[in-house]
């Protein structure tokens, strides 16, 4: 029953989308404010009705309802009920749930929080969010329903792989589809801006803290599933290009350009055409991720069951989403108002810059994600692209705009000293030159990716701190007044700063990890040891545990350095009962930012006769940094988000005020 | 300079170009020089016989694990066979196998054709889904007339363990 009042939410909702996008339409055209405020409503009522069906999925979910397909597929009486839970979006057809409910969610939340919002271009915002809704609901209620029954329900479920049940994979995908749906409100925006032929401060006032609000919440849902993959894949990767990854970086990467295109424009009044377009593009990036990772259409190592024909139908979406954004764009965007003029040295000068590269390597993602795509309708060969193009492209074109920012948020609005920029960060540029050259004479292996990483992640870090320090006056006014300018200062500048430094963190630990970590794999027997990277890792003992579904070989291990006992690690290899499928349970020795990696292998005869595991062991230098620098990334990102100029409303009110005191 | 457009506006536009100019060339250079260098060819067993791949180059090599041409070695050496239809292509690979490995399943593996003609692969691909069968196997083995569908192929929706939502990445097992 649960699951047949699911289905009719599923289709309320639809509805109610359709009755969104017409009241909002019919607002607009008569100016009611009437029928705007009905579309409004409808908004709200068609992300209850979807909040409903999601719950029923979830419900059948926790009961272990076996009659729904989708649950008999996914889940399992046996599993733990956080994973029972998770197994609601472990799917196709519950992902897609998901992404509607994030969907009509921020659909709501515009609705009914954009009260500053003027009336017609919210209309139209409202208007826009509902015709998504309408097209990606449709798809999950006709082609992806996952509240289907079953017309012989089995008596136990198929369980979720293994491997996704993860606290971590848990919260994942919640994030991660926040974060990509999220970037519909800014393209809705930007329709409405375009119909509406508004684009100037105050437009972008309104598209900047969605934004914000999406790309926090990206960056947080990219890097937990980096730090899943660190952890549980059991080798100690944590990102490797793949194409399924590639679709979740791509909208990144256009929300980091737009976050900054969006100040020029809200600031400065300028760049606004070129705002406009990677709000739509950056939701344009949205939807073909969830094409590529859907459809199978590009081999990822991790693709999972797929299907073509529904993937045709999400490109149709796609291309009929993004052909009628950008045919809008080219129609409306050349009849914008100019923006303001600045100097080519100015703030807006280094932004301009930053979105260029950002673009520029945006397109080389693309390309190299989509290229075994291209080669194969020309030449039908099949071809993968490895990691290395994308250090070559990416990687390279990104640390040169980094190499600017420093410089850059020293610069002035309109018209800059660069030479005195250059001089205000003598300092920084220093440290970082002799970190990143202590760090290059230090170490041998792969000293030029080391150095030139910590010099770059220093020069990012220091720079920022310039900046903070010249804002609070550090050292030219006494300490205290420094400290209260620093309480008093804009959450905005505080969270880019902190976002600044995250990035500068990210590539410390990026950079050395990647170029110091050692691995040693042995078959050890019960007293044998390996060593790694110092580190002694001594096979103690070994023992059987039972989960609530699997059980495991657990391995005792003791890690110590130069004779003194760092951690006792249980590393496990799990068999899970329902499937039979093995994986191995990584441990992980914390240890100065680092981690000692312990990875449980097969059983196989030892060196000397007796029974021996292989074990391997990995010494990860810095690792806990490459996600401890996004995070900071994501936290920056809300703290400008309380900033109270960004409070949605509250300028033009004061504004308001400030006219009527006249 | 008289060369230079008169109005501001005008200058300014050309300045973007000047500067996005060589920006854009730059990367296009880099993506161009970047794919020569980093794309790697897929071939099943007959495929990589009828192109004659020469030894050493890397290309990546799928198929069907042949049941039975698993071997172990104490040494930690891993030897097993990769098959299609029409050919077979004995795989030397030093490491830990994927746990998903197994015999009779889909497989891909990267390396190069030593002088022997021998794959020695540096990685075998882990697949985090027993059921899902890449591609480039599936059309090599329908080419080959091996394939027969069914629950193996990529088709298997809403049988098995799928992740979706999840941006699951993936790995070797790196030797």
């Amino acid at each position: 029953m649960i699951a047949e009042f699911g289905s009719f939410c599923l289709l309320l909702a639809l509805a109610l989308s359709a009755a969104q996008v017409g009241l909002s339409v019919a607002g607009r055209l008569r100016g009611s404010a009437v029928l705007a405020g009905a579309g409004e409503g409808a908004a709200a009522a068609a992300f209850a009705a979807m909040a409903a069906a999601f719950g029923c999925l979830m419900s059948a979910f926790i009961r272990s309802d076996f009659s729904v397909s989708n649950v008999a597929a996914n889940s399992h009486t046996a599993k733990p009920l956080l994973y029972k839970i998770a197994g609601v979006w472990g799917s196709h057809e519950g992902s897609m749930m998901l992404w509607c409910l994030a969907l009509t969610g921020f659909g709501a939340a515009v609705a009914l929080s954009g009260r500053g919002l003027p009336g017609r271009l919210k209309a139209v915002t409202v208007a826009t969010q509902g015709t998504l809704g309408l097209l990606f609901i449709g798809y999950t209620a006709f082609a992806s329903n996952p509240l289907l029954r079953l017309a012989n329900p089995p008596v136990e479920g198929a369980s979720l792989n293994p491997i996704l049940q993860d606290p971590f994979l848990a919260i994942h995908p919640p994030f991660l589809y926040s974060g990509y749906v999220g970037l519909s409100v800014v393209f809705s925006l930007a329709v409405a801006g375009l119909i509406e032929g508004r684009t100037d401060a105050a437009w972008a006032r309104w598209v900047r803290p969605w934004t914000l609000a999406a790309w926090s919440l990206l960056t947080v849902g990219i890097m937990l599933g980096s730090f899943w993959a660190y952890y549980e894949l059991g080798w100690g990767g944590w990102w490797f290009w793949d194409p399924v990854e590639n679709a979740s970086f791509m909208p990144w990467v256009a929300a980091t350009a737009l976050l900054h295109s969006a100040v020029v424009t809200e600031k400065r009044g300028a760049l606004a055409g070129w705002t406009m377009f990677l709000a739509l593009l950056a939701f344009t990036f949205s939807m073909l991720g969830a094409f590529l990772v859907r459809s199978g259409v590009l081999t990822s190592v991790h693709a999972f069951a797929v299907d073509p024909t529904r993937g045709t139908l999400l490109l149709i979406i796609l291309g009929v989403t993004a052909g009628a954004g950008f045919a809008l764009f080219a129609w409306r965007a050349p009849q914008l108002p100019p923006g303001g003029l600045f100097s080519s040295i100015s703030r807006e000068g280094a932004l301009v810059l930053n979105n260029l590269f950002l673009s520029a390597g945006v397109a080389t993602v693309l390309l190299g994600t989509l290229f075994p795509l291209i080669k194969q309708a020309i030449s039908g060969e099949a071809i993968s692209v490895g990691p290395a193009y994308y250090n070559w492209t990416f990687v390279l074109l990104t640390s040169l705009v980094l190499l600017i920012l420093p410089i850059g948020i020293l610069l002035a609005w309109k018209r800059g000293d660069l030479a005195g920029a250059l001089k205000r960060t003598r300092l920084a540029a220093a440290l970082a030159l002799i970190g990143g050259g202590l760090v290059f004479a230090a170490f041998a292996p792969h000293r030029l990716l080391a150095g030139g990483g910590a010099a770059l992640g220093l020069w990012l870090i220091a720079g920022s701190a310039v900046e903070l320090g010249e804002r609070v006056r550090l050292g030219r006014a006494p300490f205290a007044e420094s400290l209260r300018r620093l309480v008093r200062l804009p959450r905005g500048s505080l969270g880019m700063t902190l976002a600044h430094v995250g990035v500068g963190v990210f590539i410390i630990g990026a950079a050395c990890e990647t170029a110091f970590h050692v691995e040693d794999a042995e078959v050890l027997s019960i007293g044998d040891s390996l060593t790694a990277g110092g580190y002694s890792v001594r096979l103690d003992g070994l023992s059987q545990a039972q989960g609530p579904n699997y059980l495991a070989e657990r391995g005792a291990v003791t890690v110590t350095r130069a004779g003194r006992v760092i951690c006792q690690a249980a590393p496990e290899r799990r068999r899970y009962t329902p499937g039979g499928q093995i994986t191995s349970k990584v441990a992980l020795c914390l240890r100065d930012l680092g981690d000692v990696y312990l990875v449980m292998g097969e059983q196989r005869p030892g060196p000397h006769g007796a029974p021996g595991w292989l074990i391997r062991a990995y010494w990860n230098p810095l690792s806990r940094l490459i996600f401890i620098g996004p995070l900071m990334m994501g936290l920056g990102g809300v703290l400008s988000l309380s900033d109270r100029r960004l409070r949605l409303g509250l300028p033009r009110r004061a504004a308001q005020a400030a006219e009527a005191a006249r | 300079m008289t060369w230079l457009p008169k109005s501001r506006k005008a200058r300014r536009r050309l300045l973007v170009v000047a500067i996005a100019a060589p920006i854009l060339a730059g990367s296009a250079t880099l993506a161009f020089y970047g794919l020569g260098s980093s794309v790697s060819f897929f071939y099943s067993p007959s495929q990589a016989a009828a192109a004659h791949v020469p030894a050493g180059r890397t290309i990546e090599l799928g198929g069907l694990v042949a049941k039975g041409s698993l071997v172990k070695r104490p040494d930690g050496q891993i030897d097993f066979v990769i098959a299609d239809h029409l050919a077979q292509s004995k795989v030397s690979f030093h490491g830990e196998l994927p746990d998903l490995f197994r015999e009779g399943q889909g497989v891909v593996t990267k390396g190069a054709y030593g002088d022997d003609g021998v794959f020695l692969a540096s990685q075998v691909l882990a697949k985090h889904d027993e059921k899902y069968m890449p591609r480039e196997v599936t059309a090599a083995l329908k080419a080959s007339g091996e394939w027969r569908g069914g629950a193996q192929g990529q088709g298997a929706q809403g049988q098995g363990a799928q992740v979706q939502g999840a941006q699951v990445q993936g790995g070797g097992a790196q030797p």
